[in-house]
């Protein structure tokens, strides 16, 4: 319960903190909200001799639109981005996920860059920013590049993010008018989803133009339903095409067995959600 | 840099202020100390409590600047320069009426509804719901649940806590909360 | 003289909703947890676990660690002497019980993953767990048995030098007791022409999971050693450290402050708590130990873990003709202070609220290298009434008849009471019909049976089942004489002491020591009542053995209908020893006098006092009768002739998904007969917190070791507690059938929703599939193992016995002392 001991700084600009990193690299944890890293450091499963707090870098917080993208600073909480309403109306699954994201609390301190850095495969944000298209927006000593989501998440609890690199933000295009569903499947609600599935969908007289996919919790990082999406895009909305292409849904992935169920349960399981999340996407009343 | 001006050189202890309950106080802390650890070590502020080690049970809830936070999962140093509200402070600090007995109005529901048994998660289920009752003054039963799933109790099965946050929700919204009707009790 | 008003005669306390006088500081943070204490140049441990479940310790480096800063000394086994004391097993269920040697700190061996090797006392808490992590211990693993399946092959032995891991076999036989007939005899019989039911159910391991994490403190300075304690038993545990460490009872003072929850998880002696005031003696100093939920959920013992093997016989229409359970209990590594009594406090309630003529209960007690298992909220009663629901339901079944049909043919009519049943036990008062009825109109039984074959006709994904559970059990431990026959270690008695004040103010000192269950308001009620004081007027002291000096504390539902009774008899002595001296100053004979509104009045007059005004005038003692002392207080110690057996009607209609095997309660409503009701708030509060404790057996918590012996469900992560987002609000009610045990009328309610709502919601599982097939989901019934037992017709089977990789290894470094990683997957 007690954290190992270690320095702390808090750096109030981003060059400040490249160079915190700079200067301890291997020995710092960067902290955000806290709310992954903290337990971490409560159990004693990693002490680092320095944390390096962003929480009072300013320019890291808030939502900006630039046009064809909103941008996420990477430091901007759950509570403000589930609220947002450049975020509500022009990527709408990232509404929706962020809402669910533990428990009120936690979405207080918790923030989007943070959660999306720890990349937990669980994780309820790494999904929908895959479907969305998002850009991740890394600063390091040689400037500043941008890494799309399919190069971003790289393993269990690995990103793209290096030792001296920090995540600032995330670019998400806009998504203007596409409809979206989160369907999360827990046992107890303060769990980490099971399997979760982002719908989002844009469809025009009743013909889905658009579709992106993404699910949660069915490999080491999250994952895009391809195989879904293509059998979306282009069909008139019924529910025997999104049944198709639901079942498509399992197609490739390598979901974990633990306690919540085993890795055949979740390729069934991530069927039926996909189909949910989809139909509720769509607001249809068939189920 | 905000906290040390030597960022070079980590002296493990770092000058930390804030207001708390309405106090201000400040001190050097060594930066793991937790916030929860501080409130109860640092400060004696004991009625805020730690049940877990992996944030799930919400029994350290607090108001930091206004929002409920898990006290554990937040360094205290971190909360440099934050307004801190702790169960001990919740009826004199909030701008809400107190009741007639001093206590919070979702104290005073809490007790009205027998909401509470070993007490130990108490403080920070009344936090949360206040935080709940903040953001939405009249919420559903599924809203009062979901708003509350943050904080573990193994006493009550949570039915009075459920009726103390809607007897409260009713009494601030001006109807008035039949204490008959609010209450299960057979 | 007017210190106190007496109160009006239609003011009666008992049966009133009273607010209770506990929370006006547990809900402003004024609490006195023991954590809370704080005591000049108190010192703090952190201990030192094993990660293996099973290894031979060949080596301890201490050295980096004494050298730590702020580090007042580590210890481990080879530097106590006998003065450490050991964990007491009160209970050897039979004479050639198997039981381990328990000492609180383990020397050549360890035998659970999370016992104790060394312990570390510093300034801090903090530098204490520095210290802690660097410590350097050399273990040789050994085999290790976990699962009671393996263990009871003997093949691999939890404690080699034992040579066997089976401890006890406890055997109740109706035929040989002569309390009812042949159980082989009635189930060849049925073989030939009837009906028999052979079922195998698991009471998964669970964990107690009381909110207040354990936490003790002990000040050696001053005259008594001073213990607090976050405890259920503070004189029971005085018992133990006086029994084991040679420390004279008189100079040991056990205070159990405020106790955040136990549920049966702080009924018991710990490890801890010895080592704890073996530090505190050694030092000189006070000592605190306060555990994390990590190290609780590990080394605070468990509950359940048994498997059932039964056996029922029926005639073909459905009338029950003999029970047989074989039961294996997994014990854990040691035998605990109640231990193997758990299981067999479920062996007189197998045949529950039903007229079996013949009954035959196996018991056998097993080690493990796990933590140790011992009183979980109901005791042995939710695995005999599980068991028994369940069976109930599949006899059903097979007579082709509704589930509550086939209990009704077979339950104690309420005309049959008292009845004493084929195990032996002789229920006072029920009336199992009249709760069913209510229990079946708060339903809408009819109206969901309808719904539920809509559903079924429509193929509808969404399935719905009804459960079923007709409960009994049997609470107020004691009576002492039978525990005594059962071989248990203590009694069951209970003791109260009623004092009055100078100012007419009352003092009630109890020996039951509450951890939220109301004690303080609901003694109170009984006490204002009896003694015709205002309920303010009524202090309750408890928990401090140097002001309770006598009791046996709180478990099994035994504070009220124990405690409570022996509250009433004291009272009646304060006013049998005023009674006189009110005649004295009245100036009237006794025999003139009658006690009433609170007032000893004369006859025919307007003439009175009341207990205060007496209590004044005996504080005086200006004026007393000749060869009278000038004192009202009075104790009583009462011990009672039987149990009492709470009864009730439990419905609850699950819906199933059957395309994801996600179940989810529809409606729960009970209908409960605990006797006299002193609080119907307490009361509900009760129902509900047990209903929940029970549901979330069968849906969510399961405490599960890897093979290794590594607690996979070691955080509050993987072992599944439900938030109010999993719950629903319930529906109870009561019928009242006075306890006929003790002058209150009322029965224990402390456990009976527990007991009662497993095999309600399970049944209602099950209930929902058998059109697929189904006859069992194993608990707790997940939806993977739903949607398997709906796709493969089994019971669901096994689960991977792996966390999720939240707090894993790969998030950054390795390793901890107070998590041991041991074979992390």
């Amino acid at each position: 319960m007690i954290p190992a001991s270690f320095d702390y700084v808090a750096p109030t600009t981003v060059e400040e903190a490249l160079a915190a990193l700079a200067q301890y690299g291997d020995e710092a944890k960067v902290i955000a909200g806290g709310q992954s890293l903290l337990p971490v450091l409560r159990m004693r499963l990693n002490a680092p001799e320095w944390v390096i707090d962003l929480g009072r870098i300013d320019s890291l917080r808030g939502i900006r639109d630039e046009g064809d993208s909103i941008l996420v600073g990477a430091t901007t909480r759950h509570s403000d981005v589930a609220t947002d309403p450049l975020v509500a109306e022009h990527a709408a699954l990232v509404a929706r996920a962020t809402a669910t994201v533990a428990d009120a609390q936690v979405r207080h301190r918790g923030t989007f860059g943070g959660a999306l850095a720890h990349a937990d495969p669980a994780g309820d944000l790494g999904a929908p920013a895959l479907a969305l298209d998002a850009e991740f927006v890394i600063a390091g000593p040689g400037g500043e590049r941008v890494v799309p989501g399919s190069e971003f998440f790289q393993g269990l609890f690995e990103t793209a993010v290096s030792e001296d690199e920090l995540l600032t933000g995330v670019r998400i295009p806009k998504h203007t008018g596409w409809t979206a569903h989160y369907e999360k499947f827990v046992r107890v609600a303060h769990q980490w989803p099971i399997c979760a599935v982002g719908a989002t969908l844009k469809v025009s007289g009743g013909v889905i133009e658009g579709a992106a996919i993404g699910l949660t919790n069915m490999g080491s990082t999250p994952l895009r339903a391809a195989g879904v999406e293509q059998a979306l895009v282009g069909q008139q909305a019924s529910e025997e095409v999104v049944r198709n292409a639901a079942a498509l849904a399992a197609d490739g992935v390598e979901p974990p067995s633990d306690l919540n169920g085993d890795a055949d349960y979740r390729r069934h399981l991530v069927t039926v959600l996909t189909r949910r999340a989809i139909t509720k996407a769509l607001g249809a009343s068939w189920t | 840099m905000a906290k040390n001006n030597d960022v070079w050189q980590g002296d493990n202890m770092t000058r930390i202020s804030m207001r708390v309950d309405g106090m201000k106080v400040a001190d050097d802390v060594e930066p793991r100390t937790l916030l929860v650890q501080y409130l109860r070590e640092g400060l004696g502020k004991t009625g805020t409590v730690i049940g877990c080690d992996t944030s799930n049970c919400g029994a350290c809830t607090v108001h930091l600047d206004g929002e409920s936070v898990k006290s554990c999962n937040v360094l205290a140093v971190q909360a440099d320069g934050c307004e801190v509200t702790t169960i001990e402070g919740l009826a004199e600090v909030s701008t809400g009426s107190t009741t007639e007995s001093g206590l919070h109005p979702v104290q005073e529901a809490f007790r009205e509804c027998h909401g509470l048994q070993c007490g130990f998660c108490t403080p920070g289920m009344i936090m949360q719901s206040v935080d709940l009752l903040n953001r939405n003054p009249q919420p559903s039963e599924e809203e009062i649940r979901e708003g509350i799933e943050g904080n573990l109790c193994r006493c009550t099965g949570y039915h009075n806590i459920v009726r103390a946050v809607q007897y409260a929700s009713r009494n601030a919204t001006g109807q008035s909360g039949a204490r008959s009707e609010e209450v299960d009790a057979l | 003289m007017t210190a106190v008003e007496a109160r009006p005669d239609n003011a009666t306390e008992i049966g009133r909703d009273r607010r209770r006088k506990e929370d006006a500081r547990l809900i402003t943070g004024r609490t006195r947890w023991t954590d809370n204490i704080n005591l000049p140049g108190m010192l703090h441990l952190a201990m030192v676990r094993s990660p293996f479940a099973h290894a031979n310790i060949t080596g301890i480096d201490t050295s980096a660690a004494e050298s730590s800063e702020g580090v007042v000394a580590v210890l481990s086994a080879k530097d106590f002497d006998e003065s450490l004391g050991a964990c007491i097993n009160a209970w050897p269920i039979t004479p050639d019980q198997k039981t381990p040697d328990h000492p609180p700190i383990a020397g050549d061996r360890v035998s659970f993953a999370g016992e104790i090797v060394a312990v570390v006392a510093a300034r801090s808490a903090a530098a204490a767990r520095d210290a802690a992590e660097m410590v350097e211990v050399d273990y040789e693993e050994l085999p290790a048995v976990v699962s009671l399946e393996e263990a009871v092959k003997d093949e691999v032995l939890a404690h080699p030098d034992l040579g066997t891991n089976k401890s006890a076999l406890w055997v109740f036989d109706s035929a040989q007791a002569g309390t009812g007939g042949s159980v082989d005899d009635a189930i060849s019989t049925a073989r030939q022409d009837g009906i028999v039911i052979e079922r195998t159910y698991r009471q998964q391991r669970l964990i107690p999971a009381f909110m207040e994490p354990r936490s003790v403190v002990c000040d050696p300075t001053g005259e008594q050693i001073t213990v607090w304690s976050a405890t259920q038993i503070p004189h029971i545990l005085r018992f133990a450290l006086a029994a084991t460490t040679g420390v004279p009872e008189s100079k040991i003072r056990v205070i159990a402050p405020d106790v955040g929850g136990g549920f049966g998880g702080k009924l018991q002696q710990t490890p801890e708590e010895m080592l704890v005031f073996a530090m505190a003696r050694r030092l000189g100093k006070p000592v605190k130990y306060t555990e994390t939920r990590s190290e609780s959920l590990m080394a605070a013992h468990h509950g359940r873990d048994q498997i059932q093997k039964l056996t029922l016989s029926a005639t073909k229409d459905g009338q029950v003709t003999g029970l047989k359970v074989e039961l294996d209990a997994n014990l854990g590594a040691y035998v605990a202070i109640v231990g193997g009594g758990v299981p067999v406090l479920g062996a007189f309630m197998f045949n529950a609220i039903y007229k079996f003529p013949a009954y035959q209960f196996n018991c056998q007690t097993v080690l493990t290298n796990t933590a140790w298992t011992d009183a979980y909220r109901g005791a042995g009663r939710p695995e005999a009434t599980y068991a028994i629901e369940r069976l109930m339901d599949e006899l059903a079944v097979e007579v082709g008849v509704d589930p509550l049909e086939i209990r009704e043919k077979n339950w104690i009519n309420h005309e049959e009471f008292p009845f004493t049943t084929v195990a032996g036990l002789t229920y006072d008062s029920g009336d199992y019909a009249t709760a069913t009825a209510k229990a079946k109109e708060m339903f809408g039984y009819d109206e969901l049976r309808r719904e539920q074959a809509e559903r079924r006709a429509n193929n509808d994904p969404v399935q719905l089942g009804i459960g079923v559970s007709t409960f009994t059990e049997m609470c107020g431990l004691a009576p002492s004489r039978v525990l005594g026959s059962l071989d248990y270690g203590a009694g069951g008695w209970e003791h109260a002491q009623v004092r009055l004040t100078p100012t007419g103010k009352v003092e009630v000192i109890t020996g039951a020591s509450a951890h939220g269950q109301g004690h303080e308001t609901a003694f109170s009620q009984i006490v204002a009542d009896r003694l015709g004081v205002p309920f303010e007027d009524v202090e309750v002291l408890h928990g401090d053995t140097q002001i309770a000096a006598k009791g046996y504390d709180t478990y099994g539902s035994r504070s009220l209908v124990v405690g409570g009774e022996a509250l009433v008899r004291a009272a009646d002595k304060v006013l049998e020893k005023a009674k006189p001296i009110a005649a004295h100053l009245l100036e009237a004979s006794v025999e003139d006098l009658e006690f009433t509104g609170g007032k000893w009045t004369v006859k025919g007059t307007d003439q009175g006092m009341s207990i205060g005004e007496l209590s004044t005038a005996v504080f005086a003692a200006h004026n007393l009768p000749d060869g009278v002392e000038a004192n009202l207080d009075s104790e009583a110690t009462f011990d009672p002739e039987n149990f009492n057996f709470p009864h009730g009607t439990h419905l609850c209609a699950m819906e199933v998904d059957t395309e994801t095997g996600q179940v989810k309660m529809r409606k729960y409503v009970c209908c409960d007969d605990i006797g006299n009701i002193i609080n119907p708030l307490i009361v509900a509060g009760q129902v509900h917190g047990g209903l929940v404790q029970g549901i979330a057996q069968a849906l969510w918590e399961d405490a599960v070791y890897d093979d290794a012996g590594t607690l996979v469900s070691g955080s509050f992560v993987d072992y599944l507690l439900p938030t109010a987002a999993d719950t629903i609000s319930f529906d109870i009610d009561h019928t009242t059938s006075p306890s006929t045990t003790n002058t209150l009328g009322t029965k224990g309610v402390g456990e009976a929703g527990t007991i009662a709502s497993t095999p309600a919601v399970v049944n209602a599982i099950v209930d929902a599939l058998r059109p697929m097939g189904v006859n069992d989901v194993a608990m707790p019934c997940t939806p993977e193992r739903v949607w398997r037992a709906i796709n493969e017709g089994s019971a669901g089977g096994g689960t991977t016995d792996a966390a999720a990789p939240h707090f894993d290894p790969s998030t950054g470094m390795s390793g901890t002392a107070d998590r041991p990683e041991g074979d992390v997957q």
